[in-house]
């Protein structure tokens, strides 16, 4: 069977030994130690493994070795550029854009596509960019948020805004509620 | 767990949990802490006395207050020579950024900045006994214990600096990490007081903390504290680490649930260089130098087994009623149901179902095994990683001390990893091959080996007068689980009870376990109430609600959801729900239309959400939000869509493509509500955020198509097809509700 013994990867020229068959999440996990891309499914279908073949997003759990040879990939370990992070992996956590942060490599390589393709995406255009790669804690508004983010695009909602209970919390020594009057009266007294 | 109904529960809330007894022994040695530590001042808090005294009571070890929670929630603080403060924690970080929270916690205490505070949690060798991260009791239990010893720890630190300093400990305040006196001529480093140091301080049980109002770190947005490790892919998970001479582990699967082991032969695999087979009664399994020789040689092996007829989801909701206890645990029956029932004006009687779902973490199972000589330790993603090291030592007749289970920062579970089948099933393999083995269960594999959330039936009888009065409340749930099956609703004649059947399927702990099922019976049993009196359903709720905390959530959830502003037309229409569970009270308004534009049959689209949520003094209100605006996504699942197909043993959808999970098209515009009660302790929030969705959206869909669906998931493949099989003849679809 073929071997591929050379890949390019973030920018730099990289030996490897592998049969063209192996997947490509394989030969970068396994055998180049570069773990941040994901195993989520083995199937295409969550898109944790999602790495960038010529600027394509790809899943690389379902692309042979053999086709990413001779191509530029990019994974999550060459987003950041001496030592600095790019203004998506910033947005990403100035949105608080995840929770276990497995599908998040995922996330930044896919939304690092869109944006280079759509560089100020609205939110339907975000969607279905983002669609096939699935985040089961479900931060997905948050990570719509991000991409705006990181766009340029002003975000509302961003920010925590707690909001004062419908009555006063505050509960004095006796145990009697204050500002009773501050809820509103539409209710059916019992 | 100020939760005035579980003493009435006669078993715990957390069912499901599976718990392993514990045989941990805490034993204050010194020298073992600085052997382990360095020098440097460590501060423990120990076991509670309560938890003492039950030790001495049970016999199992397993250590439960009245309340039906865990006692033992031990957090040590270190200070080494270089001032650096690690927290030690046996939680662990799954996404509910406990990290984050219990960092604040301390920071807060010790009067330092967070980036100063590390944690390490969750390594079995490290850290101080734990029973488990569950049951939303991470924020509760163990953040005030850590706030004790960090609180302790700063009066000890202060003291020992007045007196290098010569100078009163009244004198000195925390700044930046530095001891400072009135007029700063005297200062001192944390590193400068530990230097040298080889000190253990056991923290006395009743240190004052302090109170929410006086928070200075926490009751603020935080982010993630390590967040630039996750979105450089830094980060290593249990499934990315690699060990000197690892091999790729491997499993040979059962034909079937329930199989036995008929005849294995494994020569052809045997021949593959660099495969080590393992044969160990029914367990079969590869060690290989690569995960593609790994398959192959598993695609190698010749295997027979043999299975017994099993159930389907055709049969399940009879077969879970047929093999129930007759009398239900959980509850005292209050007041007399055929009393309620005569005196009311309509009666109601509704059964209710919900499927298995799998929890389908993004991480799945994952576990990297090596023995050193007789010592075994294991990285994997567990929520009881003491838990799992009991397992380990069980299954390899070990001593406990001989097994280190380590966690790192894990790709979710959701109460779906408990168990240590992986770490077990890849410290057979190590031992078999004689080299660390590296395994991670395929997708398929965690959507069928792993365990469900509970599917259910639940029958609810009721009866109401016309002014809104709900006179009878008897609710019966077979299998789901008792969490949250009580009620806050005012009701003079209750029956609550919930029976456990044997469940066909493997089962276990699910984020909010029942409550989810629970609340879907009830809320929208509570919907078809009011709508069988003519009356707007929040002000049924409101009508029939005392506690003020529900009547809070519900006051602010309808205000921002603007409530009863819009009225339903045809094919749009709001739904309502609320609850309480853990100590947290939500109240939920969605939004949804059908779109009848494609050819299949209509389909359901949740357009808006708002939750409110209160769940006392709010810790970090920036995650609490990305909790609670997370649990109304993963519960879209639920509610619309997931659902276990099984057949003979068999999963029929453990895949992705047909095991459908929501996505950024699923997702509606969600306002999240945050009630801050400063007067009130912290409860926990991962969970409970999760129950009010389903049936929000199951009163909606009511709302706009006159349909009313009592069944999650509610439109797996669009509305009119979301007919199910109902226990005894019931047909419970279409139509409004049918009376008594």
């Amino acid at each position: 069977m073929a071997r591929v013994t050379a890949l390019n990867i973030n920018g730099k020229k990289t030996e490897v030994d592998v049969d063209s068959t192996v997947s490509l999440l394989s030969v970068l996990r396994d055998s180049l130690d570069l773990t941040g891309t994901k195993y989520g499914c083995g199937e295409g279908q969550c898109g944790a493994c999602t790495v960038l073949l010529d600027g394509q997003p790809t899943r690389s759990c379902v692309t042979q070795v053999g086709r990413a040879a001779g191509k530029q990939i990019t994974t999550i370990e060459g987003l950041e550029k001496d030592g600095k992070l790019t203004p998506l992996q910033e947005a990403f956590i100035k949105a608080d854009a995840m929770q276990c942060a497995y599908c998040t490599s995922g996330m930044l390589m896919a939304a690092s596509a869109l944006l280079a393709k759509t560089p100020r995406p609205n939110r339907d255009q975000i969607v279905e960019g983002m669609n096939r790669n699935i985040c089961r804690c479900g931060v997905y508004q948050r990570i719509v948020e991000a991409i705006q983010l990181a766009s340029g695009q002003q975000v509302a909602t961003l920010g925590p805004q707690a909001s004062p209970p419908a009555r006063s919390h505050i509960q004095d020594l006796d145990g009697n509620r204050e500002g009773e009057d501050a809820c509103a009266s539409s209710t059916t007294k019992l | 767990m100020n939760d005035e109904f579980a003493p009435q529960i006669s078993i715990e809330p957390e069912r499901y949990e599976l718990f392993e007894a514990s045989k941990y022994n805490f034993d204050l040695d010194r020298r073992d802490f600085i052997k382990t530590f360095g020098l440097g001042i460590l501060f423990i808090v120990p076991l509670s006395r309560t938890l003492a005294q039950q030790r001495g009571q049970e016999e199992s070890g397993r250590a439960r207050g009245n309340n039906n929670v865990p006692n033992d929630v031990g957090g040590w603080i270190h200070i080494d020579e270089d001032g650096a403060v690690t927290v030690l924690t046996g939680k662990v970080e799954f996404g509910q950024n406990a990290r984050t929270s219990l960092t604040q916690a301390v920071a807060d205490e010790l009067h330092v900045p967070m980036s100063l505070v590390h944690l390490i949690m969750g390594d079995t060798d490290l850290v101080p006994f734990d029973m488990g991260t569950f049951g939303s009791l991470t924020t509760p239990m163990m953040a005030p214990q850590l706030r004790k010893a960090a609180a302790a720890a700063r009066e000890i630190l202060i003291a020992m600096a007045a007196q290098q300093l010569k100078v009163q400990p009244a004198d000195l305040q925390i700044v930046d990490a530095r001891f400072v006196n009135h007029d700063k001529s005297k200062t001192l480093t944390f590193a400068e007081v530990a230097k040298g140091q080889k000190l253990v301080k056991v923290i006395p049980e009743n240190i004052a903390i302090a109170k929410a109002r006086d928070w200075t770190t926490a009751g603020r947005p935080a982010t993630k504290v390590n967040a630039s490790e996750f979105v450089t892919g830094r980060h290593r998970y249990t499934s990315d680490l690699k060990r000197e001479g690892m091999l790729y582990g491997k499993i040979v699967r059962p034909a079937a649930f329930n199989s036995t082991l008929v005849s294995v032969d494994t020569k052809a695999a045997e021949v593959i260089p660099g495969v080590k087979t393992v044969v160990d009664g029914d367990f079969i399994g590869i060690a290989a130098p690569s995960p593609e020789t790994a398959s192959k040689a598993v695609d190698a092996i010749t295997v027979h087994w043999k299975s017994p007829g099993q159930p389907s989801n055709a049969e399940l909701f009879d077969l879970l009623r047929k093999t129930t206890e007759q009398r239900g645990r959980g509850s005292r029956a209050q007041g007399s149901i055929a009393d309620g029932l005569n005196v009311a004006d309509k009666k109601l009687s509704e059964t209710y179902t919900v499927a298995y779902i799998a929890h389908a973490p993004l991480e799945p199972r994952a576990a990297v095994a090596e023995w050193n000589g007789d010592k075994l330790t294991v990285w994997t993603g567990t929520q009881r990683p003491f838990g799992v090291r009991g397992e380990l030592a069980e299954a390899f007749h070990i001593p406990e001390d001989k097994v280190r289970v380590i966690v790192p920062d894990t790709g979710s579970g959701y109460g779906g990893k408990h168990s240590g089948e992986c770490a077990i099933e890849a410290a057979r393999l190590a031992r078999g091959a004689n080299k660390p083995v590296k395994l991670v269960w395929t997708r398929a594999e965690e959507f069928t080996w792993a365990y469900f959330r509970p599917a259910g039936v639940i029958d609810v009888k009721s009866g109401v007068k016309t002014d809104g009065t709900i006179t009878a409340w008897e609710f019966h749930n077979y299998n789901s689980g008792s969490s949250g099956i009580q009620i806050k609703y005012d009701i003079p004649n209750t029956d609550i009870q919930f029976h456990q059947s044997n469940s066909p399927l493997r089962q276990g702990s699910y984020r909010g376990l029942a409550a989810t099922a629970n609340h879907f019976a009830r809320e929208s049993h509570i919907d078809e109430l009011a709508h069988a009196v003519n009356m707007d359903p929040l002000q049924f709720r409101q009508k029939n609600i005392k506690d003020e905390r529900l009547r809070d959530v519900l006051q602010v959830a309808t205000k921002g959801f603007g409530w009863g502003k819009a009225k339903a037309v045809k094919d749009r229409g709001f739904g309502l729900s609320c609850g309480f569970e853990k100590g947290g009270y939500v109240a939920t308004c969605a939004e949804v239309a059908i779109d009848r534009s494609g050819k299949g049959d209509p389909i359901v689209r949740i357009v808006r959400v708002v939750e409110a949520f209160e769940c006392g003094a709010i810790v970090n209100p920036l995650h609490l939000k990305n909790q609670i605006e997370g649990a109304i996504v993963q519960s879209i699942g639920g509610a619309l869509f997931e659902s276990i197909k099984f057949q003979n043993g068999n999963i029929l959808n453990p895949h992705f493509a047909q095991y459908r999970v929501p996505r950024f098209s699923d997702t509606p515009s969600i306002e999240v509500v945050l009630v801050d009660r400063k007067d009130l302790p912290s409860a926990g929030a991962g969970e409970t955020p999760i129950v009010g969705l389903a049936p929000a959206v199951a009163n909606a869909i009511f709302n706009a198509t006159g349909t009313r669906i009592r069944s999650l998931p509610l439109a797996p493949n669009g509305i009119s097809t979301a007919t199910f099989s109902t226990p005894s003849g019931h047909q419970a679809s279409a139509g409004g509700t049918s009376t008594l």
